[in-house]
């Protein structure tokens, strides 16, 4: 035993067993999220059962069924559920039943022993709604501008025609919204800030005032055409309705207009389901939220977070380069340096929330109420920069990143080898041409690393970013087709910032649960992708520049 | 640039040799040290150096480790600047001028006086790009003007027929003695006045110290070499001219055959004859 002990062997153990509890444990955390978070798309089969209630009564309930529980019997009666049996443990199951809008919730704890007469009806149909989430039921008929059209199996046929026809329209409605109208909007904005300028300089000649109101004109011919369309387009949307029966036997009118998507999930084959999957997932990561941001897609926040990191990376790269090579190059190695150097370090060590509340005093309320007054003074009283967006964002993140870039900087300047520097002094480079041709392009892979520890900690921080311009619901992404196409002082949403915004803030918590687990994994790949990218920039750069081997 | 040479002061600052057969065409001085002192921090590193140093010729100073050789040839080209603490006094002429007046642009100095050192110290670029880093700094652009003075620095270094194929290949690729001869090539594309190699081949295998010998040889031709170099046998073999240093003082400067025959200082016999150092 203690030549066991004196052989290492044990430490040998203890160090292996010490990476594999953290390696189990990153694999776990991603696993945990994966299933739980891609889970959510694959559409569950409908069940369709009679329940009695606590009280006796029976009820007929629809739905998915979402989650199982053992729960002990006492605690079940501590809530004055009676009816419950003998046994000491209870299982019961958490069902989707949709339809909020007609029975006041979407979800609702059964008791298993209480469910009889469990079936999966295959006409059972799902219908994906643009408010009030899923409704449930079974589809009786359709109806064209209040007459019905078709009933029974006819109308599931002629359901999915019309409701195709439907797509195509809103396609063309939020076409109409979002861009055209939105770019007539901005451009009347921009229209009444010139007027405003020409006030306030003083400046009431006729012929500018003339060419603003001409285009001003233009522009409420151009909006008063578009509108006529909408009113077109709307009255051709609101044609078509269906009405479904539901579990409790009601009947209830949807207008097609307000249908996402519609599918029977019991009569569904495997294939169908698999595409059903994808293009479920596909709209996770490529449409904008609905409903309080507890359905539909991330895009604007998957968009928002690259965007910010990459801003952050263009800004938080030369600073830190350039101080490092301050600190390392040319300041004189004495006790100042020294200090700031610690002082530098340090700042690493500041927990995030006080960034944020520097970035909110410095640049938001200082920088950008100056720039304001300065430049925008037209907009006032509403502020332009004057207020949280993502230039600021970027550049508090920045801040909180610096200190990183510059102490991996100066790490990679230190190891460039003096001989490599005299070589090229002697060859009368200046100290200055030394650095740009030489050393710096040798330390690169070292600035890189630094960028990479950057952005893993940037594209993961929340808290500062609520206080400098993260939002629940960004009514437009800070990169578009409108002039000046990238608009540093919107405000964006970020994929941390909408994990806890869904998972804590939903008036839905129980059916954003699942998206709170796929936007964490989504998250967790956009900070791979991220790094990933910049890991292989450095592996180039370090190929090229591989150090002297002496 | 100035072409006028000093001829002959006296003493140690007279080239040795002149006084030699009459057959011999006199020397012309291209480096000449008059009374150079140089100190680190408290420590006197160079103690009152006269010498003057022939044009396209080959001289060596040899000397024990610390005796201030290479603090001597690193005065040159006024690499000791880049060291904290250092400071000299005295005078070192380059084809008459004082490099250390104040005056002198120290990056023009360091193109007419090219230095290659103990270590091979490839930049980690391309062959080619090596060997044009210090036309590029000089602003030349002109891929052709480019193209021929690399190729001729290169065969100039012996080393055209090795690479030629493979310019564009990162020179760490290369062994250690091709790496100094791309150093050497790198220091001659520029064309320097005088070229100063420090102990070029104390870290090289013995085919490739020969390579390096047979290329001073042909070089002195036409640059005016100083070698510093450890190895007694290679400074006879290389040199024209010996200078000893010992304890930072220039014991003795002559002729090689001289120095190695027939010594004048009783110090440097027996530092030639491994009595000590």
């Amino acid at each position: 035993m203690k030549s066991w002990f004196k052989s290492g062997a044990p430490w040998v153990w203890l160090n292996a067993c010490a990476v594999s509890v953290s390696i189990l444990m990153v694999i776990g955390l991603l696993a945990l999220i994966t299933v739980r978070g891609l889970g959510h798309f694959w559409p569950a089969d409908l069940a369709e059962f009679t329940y009695t209630e606590r009280d006796g009564g029976t009820s007929h309930l629809v739905g998915e069924f979402h989650e199982s529980e053992e729960v002990s019997a006492e605690q079940l009666k501590a809530t004055g559920d009676l009816n419950i049996g003998d046994s000491p443990w209870i299982t019961r199951h958490l069902i989707k039943t949709g339809n909020r809008d007609v029975s006041g919730m979407d979800f609702r704890w059964v008791i298993e022993s209480r469910i009889s007469s469990l079936s999966y009806p295959e006409t059972l149909v799902v219908i994906e709604r643009r408010e009030w989430g899923n409704l449930y039921g079974y589809l009786d008929s359709i109806q064209e501008a209040g007459r019905t059209v078709a009933e029974g199996e006819a109308a599931w046929e002629a359901f999915q025609e019309r409701l195709t026809r439907t797509e195509d329209i809103f396609s063309q409605i939020r076409a109409i919204e979002k861009d055209e109208i939105g770019s007539i909007n901005s451009s009347v904005e921009r229209l009444r800030l010139a007027k405003r300028k020409l006030e306030l300089a003083g400046d009431d000649d006729p012929a500018k005032l003339a060419i603003i109101a001409d285009e001003e004109a233009g522009l409420q011919s151009r909006y008063d055409a578009l509108q006529k369309a909408l009113i077109e387009h709307y009255k051709a949307i609101g044609r078509d309705s269906i009405t479904v029966t539901v579990a409790d036997g009601r009947q209830v009118q949807v207008p097609l207009a307000k249908i996402v998507r519609t599918y029977r999930p019991n009569a569904m084959s495997t294939m169908d389901k698999i595409g059903h999957y994808f293009a479920k997932l596909w709209e996770f990561v490529s449409d904008d939220p609905r409903e309080a941001n507890t359905e539909g897609g991330i895009f604007p926040a998957i968009f928002g977070t690259i965007m910010m990191v990459m801003l952050m990376s263009v800004f938080v790269t030369p600073f830190g380069v350039v101080a490092a090579i301050y600190l390392r190059e040319y300041a004189r190695q004495g006790w100042l340096t020294r200090t700031i150097r610690i002082a530098v370090n340090n700042l690493a060590g500041v927990p995030s929330i006080v960034y944020g509340i520097f970035g909110l005093g410095f640049f938001v309320y200082f920088l950008g109420g100056n720039i304001d007054q300065l430049f925008f003074p037209e907009a006032l009283p509403a502020p332009t920069m004057g207020t949280p967006g993502i230039l600021w964002a970027s550049l508090t993140l920045a801040l909180l990143t610096v200190p990183v870039v510059i102490v991996a900087t100066e790490e990679g300047l230190s190891r460039v080898p003096r001989a490599v520097r005299e070589g090229s002094l002697a060859l009368g480079a200046t100290k200055v041409e030394t650095l740009w041709r030489t050393v710096l392009p040798m330390a690169s892979p070292a600035i890189m690393t630094g960028l990479i520890l950057a952005i893993a900690r940037a594209a993961g921080e929340v808290a500062p970013l609520m206080l400098v311009g993260v939002v629940k619901l960004a009514p437009a992404l800070p990169l578009d087709g409108d002039f000046p196409y990238l608009h540093l002082d919107r405000k964006f949403m970020h994929l941390g910032f909408h994990i806890y915004d869904v998972g804590f803030q939903s008036p839905n918590v129980e059916a954003a649960r699942p998206l709170v687990y796929a936007t964490a994994l989504l998250l967790v790949l956009v900070i791979v992708a991220l790094n990933l990218a910049a890991i292989a920039i450095r592996n180039r750069l370090r190929e090229k520049y591989k150090s002297l081997e002496h | 640039m100035n072409t006028t040479s000093t001829t002959h002061g006296v003493a140690m600052g007279t080239l040795p040799g002149n006084q030699g057969p009459a057959t011999e065409t006199p020397l012309e001085t291209c480096l000449e040290v008059k009374n150079l002192n140089l100190y680190y921090g408290d420590t006197q590193a160079l103690q009152n150096i006269e010498l003057a140093i022939p044009s396209r010729q080959v001289t060596a100073f040899i000397g024990p480790s610390g005796c201030g050789k290479s603090t001597l040839l690193r005065c040159f080209n006024r690499m000791n600047d880049l060291v904290d603490g250092v400071r000299q006094n005295g005078q070192i002429l380059l084809d008459g001028e004082d490099i250390y007046h104040p005056a002198v642009n120290v990056v023009d100095l360091r193109r007419r006086v090219g230095m290659v050192f103990q270590k091979p110290n490839p930049f980690p670029k391309t062959i080619y790009e090596n060997v044009a880093y210090g036309l590029r700094l000089q602003g030349i652009k002109k891929r052709h003007i480019l193209d021929e003075t690399v190729e001729k620095a290169l065969r100039r270094a012996a080393l055209w027929d090795e690479v030629k194929d493979r310019l564009h290949e990162n020179a760490l690729g290369m062994s250690g003695g091709q790496q100094q001869r791309l150093v050497i090539a790198r220091a001659i594309a520029v064309e320097p006045e005088v070229l100063l190699l420090d102990e070029p081949a104390s870290a090289l295998d013995p085919i490739s110290t020969l390579k390096i010998e047979e290329l001073i040889f042909e070089l002195k031709e036409r640059y005016t070499i100083i070698i510093v170099t450890h190895n007694m046998q290679q400074a006879a073999r290389v040199s024209d001219f010996t200078a000893f240093l010992y304890m930072g003082g220039l014991i003795e400067h002559d002729r090689t055959n001289t120095i190695f025959t027939n010594p004048a200082k009783k110090q440097t016999e027996d530092y030639i004859t491994g009595r000590y150092g």
